[in-house]
């Protein structure tokens, strides 16, 4: 009988606290981990509607096509209009 | 049932109560991280799709960049000379020389020449379109390219004689008028003749718009045929009035031509005196004063 009651007091007094002391350890890690992932996901969907501007890079690249086709001519001519150095 | 064993279940039922209560929060816990991670990755998994394409096309902006960059520094190089260019890149952007030219790597190590203070601003570009151009030409107090004060007063005589000597009167503008050294004659007669130089000078200014002339029928003025006039213009020849054309004289006698250039139709022209008690020819006759005037003369 001595047993028994030995057997329920530890129980109650250290395998209970025990328990939920690892239990609430999980617990709390666990929802810790929830504002991070939320944090995560709403930083992705900025990093995205970011890059909602990378089509345009198509007109700057055929804006930066038709500059240097333009600088190309310009330079053309003043190759053609203007003397070159004279060489020392 | 013993009281022991009694206590051991409500120990038991108590450690499954606790583990049941934190299992489901976790599980609920671990439920909400499973779709934020979700979410995360859809957001992840669309940047890199929106990425995918900046390589190329930065590569492709990039290439074309270092074409222009190349294409740019050869001209400058090829048309001002290596050290020429460190000197006027250095004279637009101080200090831009010591990075030096991208693909000159001896451009690093030149000292630029301090164009900008030496040449006036577009002065090298004269000399090297126009080799006639004074500051070309060989100048007898030496060449001025490398002369701050002889390069900026040679560039001024590049601009014309007339603003050069900044004579004290310009030509002025056309003269119209009396005096203008072209006349234009009027068009259109209305009533007599335009006045000469002689009627002008003793009848003044007022006369000027006369010989002036109005506007030329050419242009629409009232002597203009009837198709260029509006349909209805405000004054026809009726109101007018115009010369007769002819050297007839105006009255039936004329004036008497034996008096000459001193003719006066008041002495010299009009009916002949009639005979005594025959009744006067009233188209002749003078006006009588206005009753105002012989009032004012009593």
């Amino acid at each position: 009988m001595t047993l028994w009651w030995i057997g329920d007091v530890l129980l109650i007094v250290v395998v209970l606290p025990v328990v939920i002391y690892l239990l609430k350890g999980v617990l709390d890690a666990a929802r810790s981990i929830v504002p991070s992932v939320s944090r995560i996901a709403a930083a992705a969907q900025a990093g995205s509607k970011d890059l909602d501007a990378v089509p345009l890079l198509l007109t700057t690249q055929a804006h930066v096509k038709t500059t240097v086709e333009v600088v190309a001519g310009y330079g053309g001519s003043l190759d053609v209009i203007i003397d070159d150095a004279e060489e020392e | 049932m013993p009281a022991a064993g009694v206590v051991l279940i409500v120990a038991v039922l108590l450690i499954v109560l606790a583990l049941v209560y934190y299992l489901v929060s976790t599980i609920v816990a671990l439920r909400q991280i499973t779709a934020g991670l979700d979410e995360a990755i859809a957001g992840v998994v669309e940047i890199i799709e929106k990425s995918a394409p900046v390589e190329e096309v930065v590569k492709d902006i990039n290439a074309n960049l270092d074409a222009g960059v190349d294409l740019l520094e050869g001209l400058l190089v090829k048309k001002a000379g290596l050290v020429d260019s460190m000197g006027l890149v250095d004279g637009l952007y101080p200090g831009a020389a010591a990075a030096g030219l991208r693909n000159f790597p001896d451009s690093t190590a030149i000292e630029a020449p301090r164009i900008s203070e030496v040449y006036t601003k577009g002065t090298l570009t004269l000399a090297r379109l126009g080799r006639e151009a004074p500051i070309a030409a060989a100048s007898p107090n030496g060449p001025v390219l490398r002369n701050i004060e002889g390069g900026s007063l040679d560039a001024r005589s590049l601009y014309p004689e007339a603003r050069q000597s900044r004579p004290e009167r310009l030509a002025r503008s056309p003269v119209i008028g009396t005096n203008a050294p072209v006349q234009y004659p009027p068009s259109e007669a209305r009533g007599g003749t335009p006045p000469g130089d002689d009627e002008l000078e003793e009848k003044g200014q007022w006369a000027e718009t006369a010989a002036e002339g109005i506007v030329p029928a050419e242009l629409g003025g009232s002597d203009a045929p009837r198709e260029m006039l509006d349909e209805d213009p405000e004054l026809g020849s009726e109101a007018l009035g115009e010369t007769t054309g002819s050297d007839a004289p105006a009255t039936e006698s004329g004036i008497d031509p034996t008096a000459g250039d001193e003719a006066d139709a008041t002495s010299d022209g009009g009916p002949a005196p009639t005979e005594e008690g025959a009744e006067p020819d009233l188209k002749d006759a003078a006006a009588p004063p206005r009753q105002v005037d012989a009032d004012d003369r009593s």
